[in-house]
């Protein structure tokens, strides 16, 4: 028999003794990254499919949320810096084996496309804010007039509306490069065993997906559009939790590590808040909610719409904190 | 040239002097340390072993602090060293996270600190600040190209682990056994 009794020593005052350096910034960043990739995905996507006219809201009015989104998770993750003063050193070198570098670089494209894209539907977006939420028309009218004093942006902008097309397949590449780089992000620190798996980029990307689908569902008017989205979401999350079985059925089949990785939701000190707020709150009631609307029963859009979002947002903070716990023994 | 250090886990007594030797040599702020002294018990009364293990940076061969760097702040320098350039460091986080030892921190000015296996004393020949001052000689610095290096022969003739060497990250600090 043998028996480790102590394990005592390192114990330095400001590092020790659990390593929790990201904070709050950084699942939020994951998550409105992710839903703005999602709300861009489906713009692009349904264009593509030449829908665009038909699914008003995703294609021509939802996408205006994306470039907030970015921009306020840009800023959480300029305020997760230490050394802020320095950020713009990401944007004076490339670091091929970097998933940050990839990260900044990504947010750096898809933030100008996040504008353009809306900016195209000015328009469009007019006319719909003239009889839908009226508070906004004010705003998307002084926009327009604002593009209009600016001729080279204006040029700019008529420039992209016309080749929309070409446009939306690089919208739809970066979208998707978007929604992975938040898993990514994760997957590739060896040191942390519950993020060392690479199911978490595409658990990551349907999740996005299925966040930017609930807000545009949300968001419609259309009963049509609303039945689309809703399929999709249920679609999504679905594989959602398939994706959720796969994870641990890897983590327990893998090293000492990943199995107590894995332990931490099972039986550990997140077992209440993944499994009640992420996987019950957040994926299987909406899912019935979703799946009771399509039959018939009358559920308010906005129910299962705000419980997806508000899993998602959980699922990125429950993910995050737990993987910092874990780490190799030795 | 490839540095390593050998680190004998029967003569350490876990003084914590190469502890106060690094702070003091390399102006570590209070509060913080680059290395730093573990204790492991094991076994079953009265059957009872003691293991003292002095560590740091194990300054790896395969780099995951490096490869995740965004801005190349964090590099490796002749001899195998990894060290940060200051104000090259955005204080993301990244590499504290990558790596499975813990070895580094935030300084409080904002950047990411390690341990450099004093780079400004072993380029001059001379040992490291914690190895300098070991009052057992427990520790032991050295090139592990130079078969003729006391670290070489410590390393034909005694056995050896490293930590966690499952992480892939092929470390070049040895806990001698």
């Amino acid at each position: 028999m043998k028996e480790e009794l102590i394990i005592s020593g390192r114990n330095i005052p400001n590092i020790d003794p659990v390593l929790h350096i990201w904070h709050w910034q950084i699942p939020l960043y994951l998550f409105l990254g992710g839903l703005a990739a999602g709300l861009l995905f489906f713009a692009s996507y349904f264009y593509i499919r030449g829908r665009g006219n038909e699914l008003k809201t995703s294609v021509q009015i939802a996408p205006a949320f994306a470039p907030f989104f970015i921009i306020i998770g840009l800023l959480a993750l300029l305020l997760d810096l230490k050394h802020q003063l320095y950020f713009w050193r990401l944007y004076t070198t490339f670091r091929i084996e970097s998933p940050m570098s990839w990260g900044a670089w990504t947010l750096g494209v898809v933030l100008p496309l996040s504008f353009i894209w809306p900016l195209t539907y000015l328009k469009e977006m007019k006319k719909y804010f003239s009889k839908n939420f009226t508070f906004m028309y004010p705003i998307v009218s002084w926009v327009d007039t604002f593009i209009k004093s600016i001729k080279p942006l204006e040029k700019l902008i008529k420039w992209f509306t016309k080749h929309r097309y070409g446009l939306a397949w690089v919208v739809i590449v970066i979208s998707v490069i978007l929604g992975v780089y938040t898993g990514i992000l994760l997957s590739a620190f060896n040191a942390r065993p519950l993020w060392n798996t690479s199911i978490l980029g595409p658990l990551f990307l349907t999740s996005g997906l299925s966040t930017g689908a609930a807000l545009i569902m949300w968001s419609s008017k259309s009963v049509k559009e609303r039945i689309i989205f809703s399929r999709i979401d249920i679609l999504l999350v679905a594989v959602e939790l398939f994706f959720i079985v796969h994870l641990f059925m890897g983590f327990l089949a893998s090293g000492a590590v990943q199995i107590e990785s894995a332990q931490l939701f099972l039986g550990g000190e997140f077992t209440a808040i993944f499994w009640i707020g992420v996987v019950g709150i957040g994926l299987v009631l909406p899912l019935i909610l979703e799946t009771m609307e399509l039959f018939g029963f009358h559920v308010p859009i906005s129910i299962p719409a705000l419980l997806i979002l508000i899993g998602g947002l959980i699922f990125r903070f429950v993910m995050v904190d737990a993987g910092q716990v874990t780490r190799y023994l030795y | 040239m490839r540095y390593a250090m050998a680190m004998d886990t029967k003569k350490c007594v876990g003084c914590g002097d190469c502890v106060v030797a690094c702070q003091t040599e390399n102006n570590v702020p209070l509060g913080y340390a680059r290395d730093w002294i573990v204790e492991k018990v094991e076994g079953t009364y009265p059957s009872l072993n003691l293991e003292l293990r002095s560590e740091r940076c194990n300054h790896c061969e395969n780099t995951p602090c490096v490869r995740t760097c965004p801005t190349g702040a964090s590099h490796v320098i002749e001899g195998g060293i990894v060290k940060v350039t200051h104000d090259e460091c955005i204080g993301c986080g990244a590499c504290i996270q990558a790596c499975p030892y813990e070895a580094r921190y935030f300084h409080p000015d904002g950047y990411v600190d390690k341990c450099t296996f004093c780079d400004h004393r072993t380029s001059k020949g001379q040992d490291t600040a914690c190895v300098a001052v070991c009052p057992t000689h427990s520790l032991t610095f050295g090139d592990l190209d130079d078969e003729n290096s006391p670290i070489s022969k410590l390393l034909r003739n005694r056995k050896w682990k490293t930590l966690a060497p499952e992480a892939g990250t092929k470390p070049n600090v040895y806990f001698l056994i």
